[in-house]
């Protein structure tokens, strides 16, 4: 048994101990311990049921951590109430518990770091090495996250919006580590579809799924970026981008849309042209539409702006651009310039001909960029235009 | 969640308002300063925004290379460098307001007369290392 299928059992057995009386934190740091001797044991010596296995020790572990605590006297009476082990309802824990660790009352910080602990069963030296912060730092950002929902009641509802906004965070901002963020955050949301009936949830994941596919081409082997027109569509993963389109579709037919599923639309409309020129850009345009319908978010309009260029040509693309400047004066939350609007310009600007407008943004576009791929991409893509080289 | 520098100078940064220099505060004062930093930097661990913080000696030497198989140059310290850095302390925080309002509290840390020295310090974000990987079109 490996470590992700040890780590799947985290949440059900995380949910038994809550529900016969451990408080959450406590529970969580018994089930920690106990994860860490299921992996350092099972490899020798499987058990026969696992999830047994796991609550039993998590539960023993508990009681150890309670009885040295002999101030907290309340905790003690559990010891002599000891409930049968048994089966547990455990799809239902699993979803409270994505509820306690996407908390409302949590930063999304706090929220992504809880849920890979609680919900992931992930150490939190794992965590701290995937956010490159020092161990102490996550140690004390995921114990005031257990302090700060202690008082939230595990049966209450929750929104499964929040929910989805922290995975999609784990999906897309990791950094590095023995733990792949992204692969993990597929776990965690196609675990969530077995617990909960939601097309937004489908269509997160097959937003992830079809992006997921493309990973291996997205840099090149020296860590470059490499633009998804140039990108070597044979390597693409089809099986993924398969099951993507599958969950899609299935999440389509409800008739319910929302922000994930245009996204993850958009993504398969990518992810089904065997060559870049065959894109189906008009469509894709009609899916930014309605997405900017449902999140009114600048990021929208400016990638619409990018497909309407691709559809009508660049004279279109950059007066699309020009709404979007009118509108919202280039600018997102924060009073900084949005990300990539001058990269964009540029794109556009180059596929009209005005060669020297276009390397002037580039340049501009790179001094803006706020992660390293992309300012070298578009550092080289300045670089192009002024030396004259061909695309 | 994104990484912030916090850069404090000894010379390049714009005055600060209670700008009397370290040598002519009081003992008192100066352990009161560094208290200060110290319970700063404690509380940013207790909340999970600490990466690191560090400080640097006033004076250090330029260094380039020489060309093939030979030594590199060193050259300075020079007294007309414009821009001296004395230190960081990297955070990790969900935001660019909590960014500002945490060096915001860090140049309230007390010099002179026990007073805040409203110092200016530099915030920058770290660039990550790779773009995020959904929300862009051109990859």
């Amino acid at each position: 048994m490996n470590e992700a299928l040890i780590r799947s059992l985290t949440p059900g057995v995380l949910g038994v101990l809550v529900r016969r009386g451990a408080d959450f934190a406590a529970a969580e740091d018994a089930v920690q311990d106990a994860l860490i001797e299921a992996v350092r044991g099972w490899p020798a010596d499987p058990p026969r049921d696992a999830k047994g296995w796991l609550t039993t020790v998590a539960w023993r572990k508990f009681l150890d951590a309670t009885r040295a605590d002999a101030a907290r006297r309340r905790r003690e009476d559990l010891v002599e109430e000891e409930p049968a082990s048994g089966p547990a309802a455990s799809v239902d824990d699993t979803l409270q518990l994505y509820f306690l660790c996407a908390h409302p009352s949590l930063t999304p910080s706090s929220a992504v770091a809880l849920t890979l602990r609680a919900v992931g069963g992930l150490t939190t030296r794992q965590i701290a090495q995937a956010y490159l912060v020092p161990e102490a730092t996550m140690a004390q950002r995921i114990s005031r996250a257990k302090r700060t929902v202690s008082g939230v009641r595990f049966d209450q509802p929750g929104d499964v919006a929040t929910v989805l906004r922290v995975l999609y965070l784990v999906f897309n901002e990791g950094y590095s580590g023995d733990v792949d963020l992204a692969a993990e955050a597929i776990r965690l949301t196609r675990q969530l579809v077995t617990a909960i009936d939601h097309p937004e949830v489908a269509g997160l994941l097959a937003l992830m799924l079809l992006h997921h596919a493309r990973r291996a081409t997205r840099t090149a082997p020296d860590g470059s970026l490499v633009p998804l027109a140039e990108q070597d569509r044979s390597r693409w993963d089809t099986k993924a981008i398969a099951e993507g389109v599958e969950i899609l579709q299935a999440a389509l037919a409800r008739d319910r849309l929302g922000e994930f599923q245009a996204q993850a639309a958009i993504a398969a409309l990518h992810a089904d042209a065997p060559t870049a020129e065959e894109t189906d850009w008009v469509q894709i345009v009609e899916w930014y539409d309605e997405l900017a319908g449902l999140t009114d978010s600048p990021v929208v309009r400016l990638n619409r702006a990018v497909a309407v260029g691709e559809a009508d040509g660049p004279r279109a693309g950059l007066a699309a651009l020009a709404e979007l400047d009118a509108s919202s004066a280039g600018s997102s939350s924060g009073g900084y310039p949005l990300p990539r609007h001058a990269a964009v310009a540029a794109y556009l600007h180059e596929r009209d001909g005005d060669l020297a407008t276009a390397a002037r943004l580039y340049a501009e576009a790179a001094h803006k960029a706020a992660n390293l791929a992309e300012r070298d991409y578009l550092t080289r893509q300045a670089a192009r235009l002024n030396t004259g080289r061909p695309h | 969640m994104a990484k912030y520098l916090l850069l404090k100078h000894y010379r390049g940064a714009p005055a600060p308002v209670n700008n009397v220099p370290m040598d002519q505060w009081t003992p008192e004062e100066i352990s009161a300063h560094v208290q200060y930093m110290n319970d700063f930097a404690a509380r940013l661990e207790k909340s999970g925004e600490f990466v690191d913080g560090q400080a640097l000696a006033p004076e250090g030497s330029w260094v380039r290379y020489d060309g093939e198989g030979r030594p590199p140059v060193t050259d300075g310290p020079f007294a007309e460098t414009k821009d001296l850095i004395a230190g960081w302390m990297i955070i990790d925080v969900d935001s660019h307001e909590r960014a500002v309002e945490l060096a915001g509290e860090l140049s309230a840390a007390p010099g002179k007369d026990g007073k805040p020295i409203h110092e200016w310090l530099e915030v920058r974000p770290f660039l990550a290392a790779k773009p995020s990987t959904t929300e862009c079109t051109f990859k």
